[in-house]
């Protein structure tokens, strides 16, 4: 959480709205955030830290844990017409890493910017060359992508 | 924003978007064999919810398709004072 808010001016530049999960009531929440959260970053938590005691939310997205009661990691990208574009789930002991959340954002933006004509190949970084699917692209992808560049 | 009264965090059963669970959509689900209960998967429209939060110094109620026309980012984790 705090690894996020210390760089929640990013997914702000890129106008995401964030919204954290867990199954911690908002009450909980608050003295997480008062006591700890707040002293780790340096404006606190600024987005929606919502409760999902029962896990109703983490079942219709998959990742509540029913023998442990908790939701587990799950990260998910909702563009603007609420269709998600992005998903990643993970078992408890290993974390995420914000760059490459980033990077996902900046790149179904960037497809989305295009109205679908360009794909972002796998390691696409802005600045790095799209693809444009079409007939002229078949067989033809070693011409305007290599995999190492 | 004022305190306002806040219920349980529950999944409205609609994905965002979709004011009234029409009967088309219910009787297509039910056809492809899933439950009334729409889940997530990419690609498809974000099961949308209703829920209580905690938002600097407030109680409030967060409502997924009011983020309609914003990219959003949901992240789940396992439990407040936890490590990772």
């Amino acid at each position: 959480m705090s690894a996020v808010a210390g760089k929640f001016d990013q997914l702000k530049e890129l106008g995401v709205e964030v919204l954290s999960i867990s199954t911690d009531s908002q009450f909980v929440h608050k003295i997480w955030e008062e006591e700890e959260l707040s002293k780790m970053t340096k404006d606190g938590i600024p987005w929606p830290m919502v409760a999902d005691g029962a896990g109703n939310l983490g079942r219709v997205y998959g990742v509540y844990d029913e023998a442990n009661g908790v939701n587990i990691r799950g990260r998910f990208l909702i563009d603007p017409d609420g269709v998600i574009q992005a998903m990643e789930v993970l078992t408890p002991p290993v974390g995420r890493k914000f760059e490459e959340t980033i990077r996902q954002i900046q790149a179904f933006q960037h497809v989305r910017n295009t109205k679908g004509a360009e794909a972002c190949p796998a390691g696409w970084e802005p600045g790095k060359p799209t693809l444009k699917p079409g007939p002229d692209l078949v067989g033809k992808v070693w011409k305007v992508w290599q995999p190492e560049k | 924003m004022p305190d306002e009264p806040v219920g349980c965090a529950r999944p409205t059963g609609k994905v965002v978007g979709e004011e009234t669970p029409s009967s088309e959509v219910s009787e297509e689900k039910t056809k492809t064999g899933v439950q009334n209960m729409s889940m997530a998967k990419v690609g498809g429209k974000a099961p949308d919810f209703e829920a209580p939060a905690y938002h600097r110094g407030k109680f409030i109620n967060v409502k997924l398709s009011d983020y309609l026309g914003k990219w959003v980012l949901i992240c789940f984790y396992p439990g407040d004072f936890t490590f990772v």
